[in-house]
């Protein structure tokens, strides 16, 4: 054994006469290193310093010399001291290293943390190999069990640090990366160094590290390049990068390690915030309106699995009161981005945006952590309650009916006696229209936005939303903008049906008002209806005698030239026939719209009117000056016979008897 | 005959049936015209008042059509009285209608007419009247020829499917109008001319009851009627007409229903007077 040390020494000493030309080389080191019973000292441990030679010839750091990792031992004689510094991956590897230096592995293992890891303890030695190569320590399939040597539960890491998540390794084993990269053998899935980083791993509050929130999104979408497609119903597309700390951080619902294709539990522990908000007597410190959480109500809400910071998304977990941050309302927008783009445009919307206090923001409309479905018979927009929703605001007396300008009276009352709030309410017909099925729920406007949906121009296709056999016919009728082109204005559905007093249109009222409703326009047609037999019976109060929509239609009016029209000459004796069932075609020729004040039009009426009132005339003149003239006679007559009486009586003596 | 001295007898001067068929008359008239009137004048309050007080349209147009009925049911036993009368006193229908009592205008109503005329401008002597005065005979006449005018047109506007078989539609409008008309003047005239000549000249006023209870004082009836009594004396007929008066009760009862009658009329005519002035459109 000395003898061979002596070798070595003599070859080494031979070499060292050539040292800084040729150096230290590999096979230098392996003379000794290859001896697999060569142990080293350190700290008064011994351990082996036996090298491989195979496995560093098959390893990536095949052409590299051993000095050149173990910078110490360059130009040291042999055998060197016992004492030799780690090998340096530095040298070649400086952007790697700086990464590790910043990561909590590094400045943990700067900082003399035995259990830090230093890049030998993930990568190994002399046995390095491409990481592509099945065969490496870090290969993707071997991350997790890599990471989990240290943090898998029960490891020191795992119960002397601080770490939030516990079961990791199971959890990521099960979820869905998990599931990928070791059932299905995916080396693509994410394994723990794709989100962490492999060697600057920083915890997640720290504002530069890969998982931190406004990093996280970044983090996801370097494998999930298109999430924002997935998600452009939850998260409008630009959000992603431009407002990622107004968003839910991918794993407020995809939670860290759990990560299966469901939604999850709360992740970002509910259970911290109630610690504080469970309490019924928390207050807020501005105002002093109560900022206690019914966790019950929220358990029973629609948004059951949707964890507090996902709405409250300016909680910053940096801080020791992670809350301290939220200074805005919930903006339930970066969920519902469509509902909150036509929120923003409509009347409340705007008003929000001005900062008037009487604005309805989402919350008042749909509560806040108890909020429910639509289809919830609690909830405030279960459609029978949305008339007394809508009623807070606009009753008559309330701020919106102060503010409100236009020509609706007695909004909610109205509704209530019209024929759908009845139906809603009355009836218990949940299909029936409220408030929000004309005026749209998020995007209601004053009828003069030409946007909006009680537009002139739009109510047809409104109340078509569910009458839509009417709005078809109408769209066809004369009095649709798109058959009539006119100046004047056209009528629509509440021009005749109004607004919020609908009514049946069988009722008395209804048919007595529709004289003057179509009056309003058809003045000069109305007044000579009301001349003919059907309209004076109207004009008393009564309803079954004809009305303008039972001859001309109601929804389907059409010119009386067109063929199909009520009162064309094919179809104007089935027309009267409804109410004249044995009427011929000679009784359809009874003027129902006649006056007696138009000679050219209807000179019989004309000259039978005249005709008659010149015999009235006639005869009341020869009648009257005959009783006028008998008048004072008349008077006179009855003076003079009481006179006579009178003589006669004083002549007979008192006796007045007539004698025969 | 054995008469009561301590009465006052009264003449008889219409039967019992005369008497009957003009209180239906009046019954009729009446509810056709209240009934008619808010029809036409539909636009008045008034008229949508009285049609809602009478049951609505459905039932005043009942009204109307059973109150035509009987008018025209009058108007038919009439007709056949006078046939029946014509057979009781053997007389041909040429004497019948141009005989001394008859209805038809003779030349003595022609001179009645003038002298009354004169009469009237202080230029004669009261005509002396008798049997039938000439408006009243005008009165008569004026029902014959409503009853033609206003009931032709009213079957029409009755049974418009069933005429228009034979006459085009618009006859209807053209009947509605001379229903109406006739019927404004019908009422007019009834409620102005006729209520004052027989009621309220100041000699009647304010009404004379004779069409009701038949019977007139005789020393009224002599007054009224000079030559009809100057002719019963003579042919010796008086005391065949002479009959008691009623009780009290029944006087009562008919003024009662004169009044009601009369106020009607008056109500009606008020209303078609501010029907004609002040909302006619």
């Amino acid at each position: 054994m000395y003898y061979r040390n002596i070798v070595i020494f003599l070859v080494l000493a031979l070499f060292a006469c050539f040292n800084y030309s040729f150096g230290q080389s590999k096979d230098d080191c392996l003379m000794c290193h290859e001896d697999k019973d060569l142990k080293g000292t350190k700290n008064g441990r011994t351990f082996s310093v036996f090298i491989n030679a195979k496995k560093l010839s098959s390893s990536v750091h095949n052409d590299l010399d051993c000095i050149d990792c173990h910078l110490d031992l360059e130009g040291t004689d042999f055998p060197h001291a016992d004492k030799v510094k780690k090998a340096q991956c530095l040298p070649c590897h400086e952007d790697v290293q700086t990464l590790y230096d910043e990561g909590i592995h590094g400045t943990a293992y700067k900082s003399g943390d035995k259990l830090a890891p230093n890049c030998q303890t993930c990568h190994g030695s002399h046995d390095i190999i491409k990481v592509n190569s099945p065969g490496s320590a870090v290969a993707p399939i071997k991350i997790p069990f890599l990471c989990g040597s240290c943090h898998r539960e029960g490891a020191p890491v795992q119960v002397q640090r601080k770490i939030p998540e516990n079961h990791i390794l199971e959890n990521y084993s099960e979820s869905m990366h998990g599931d990928g990269l070791l059932k299905k053998g995916l080396s693509v899935a994410a394994t723990c160094a794709s989100c962490h980083s492999p060697h600057r791993i920083l915890p997640h509050t720290d504002p530069r590290s890969t998982i931190a929130k406004n990093n996280i999104a970044a983090t996801c979408t370097k494998c999930h390049m298109e999430i924002e497609a997935v998600h452009r119903k939850i998260i409008k597309g630009e959000l992603w990068e431009k407002q990622a700390h107004v968003l839910p951080a991918c794993v407020d619902c995809h939670q860290p390690h759990k990560v299966r294709s469901a939604f999850y539990e709360q992740g970002l522990a509910d259970g911290d915030c109630l610690r504080c908000h469970n309490d019924v007597n928390l207050k807020a410190k501005s105002d002093g309106h109560s900022v206690f959480v019914d966790y019950e109500k929220l358990q029973g809400s629609i948004h059951v699995k949707i964890a507090c910071s996902q709405c409250h998304s300016n909680v910053d977990q940096s801080k020791l009161r992670p809350c301290e941050g939220i200074t805005a309302k919930v903006d339930c927008a970066s969920c519902h981005a469509e509902v909150g783009d036509e929120y923003k445009t409509s009347t409340h919307g705007l008003l929000y945006a001005k900062n008037d206090k009487n604005a309805p923001f989402c919350s008042d409309c749909h509560g806040t952590h108890g909020v429910l479905g639509k289809a919830n018979t609690k909830s405030p927009i279960f459609s029978p309650n949305i008339p007394q929703l809508c009623a807070k605001c606009h009753r008559e007396g309330e701020q919106a009916a102060k503010m409100y300008t236009g020509s609706e009276k007695n909004i909610v009352n109205s509704y209530v006696e019209s024929i759908h709030g009845k139906g809603l309410m009355k009836s218990g017909l949940t299909v029936t229209a409220t408030c929000t099925d004309c005026h749209t729920a998020h995007h209601e406007l004053p009828h003069t936005d030409s946007t909006s949906s009680v537009n002139k121009n739009n109510i047809a296709k409104t109340c078509g939303n569910c009458h839509y056999g009417i709005e078809e016919q109408f769209n066809q009728s004369v009095h649709s903008a798109l058959v009539t082109k006119t100046e004047k204005p056209l009528p629509v559905c509440n021009t005749c049906h109004s607004a919020h007093q609908i009514r049946r249109t069988d009722i008395v009222g209804f048919r007595l008002e529709i004289m003057n409703t179509c009056g309003n326009c058809h003045n000069e047609i109305a007044k000579t209806y009301f001349d003919t037999y059907h309209g004076k019976v109207s004009q008393l109060g009564y309803s079954k005698t004809a009305k303008c929509f039972d001859c001309h239609g109601s929804h389907d009016i059409l010119k009386v030239t067109d063929p199909k029209s009520h009162l064309s000459r094919q179809n104007i004796l089935s027309t009267c026939q409804k109410c004249h069932q044995t009427a011929t075609k000679q009784f359809a020729g009874y003027f129902t719209h006649a006056t007696h004040h138009d000679p050219e039009k209807y000179p019989w009426l004309f000259w039978t009117f005249w005709g008659m009132t010149g015999l009235l005339i006639g005869t009341f003149i020869i009648a009257g000056a005959h009783t006028l003239l008998w008048i004072p006679r008349s008077l006179r007559y009855k003076r003079e016979l009481k006179k006579r009486k009178e003589e006669k009586n004083i002549s007979n003596n008192s006796n007045t008897d007539f004698k025969i | 005959m054995e008469v009561n001295k301590n009465i006052k007898m009264e003449v008889q001067r219409f039967t019992r049936l005369n008497r009957l068929l003009h209180i239906l008359m009046i019954v009729s008239f009446l509810s056709l015209a209240l009934t008619g009137l808010t029809l036409k004048f539909a636009y008045t309050k008034w008229a949508y008042i009285l049609s809602h007080i009478l049951g609505g349209f459905e039932s005043t147009g009942f009204i109307h059509r059973f109150a035509a009925v009987i008018m025209l049911s009058v108007f038919i036993i009439h007709l056949i009285d006078l046939i029946r009368l014509k057979k009781k006193e053997n007389k041909t229908f040429r004497q019948l209608i141009f005989g001394p009592d008859s209805m038809m205008f003779n030349k003595k109503d022609w001179l009645d007419f003038i002298g009354s005329l004169k009469w009237f401008l202080g230029k004669g002597d009261r005509p002396s009247y008798g049997r039938w005065t000439y408006w009243e005979k005008f009165d008569y006449f004026a029902v014959f020829w409503g009853i033609f005018v206003i009931g032709s047109t009213g079957l029409t506007l009755w049974f418009p499917e069933f005429f228009t078989r034979f006459i085009p539609g618009w006859v209807i409008n053209v009947a509605t109008i001379v229903h109406s008309d006739e019927a404004l003047l019908a009422t007019g005239f009834i409620f102005t001319v006729h209520f004052f000549n027989t009621h309220l000249r100041p000699e009647k006023f304010p009404m004379d009851i004779v069409i009701f209870s038949g019977r007139v004082g005789l020393e009224e009836f002599e007054i009224d009627r000079p030559d009809e009594y100057k002719k019963m004396v003579e042919k010796g007929e008086l005391e065949n007409y002479l009959v008691e008066p009623y009780q009290p009760i029944v006087i009562k009862a008919i003024k009662f229903f004169g009044w009601v009658a009369l106020s009607i009329g008056f109500s009606i005519i008020i209303w078609i007077i501010y029907a004609m002035l002040f909302v006619y459109r």
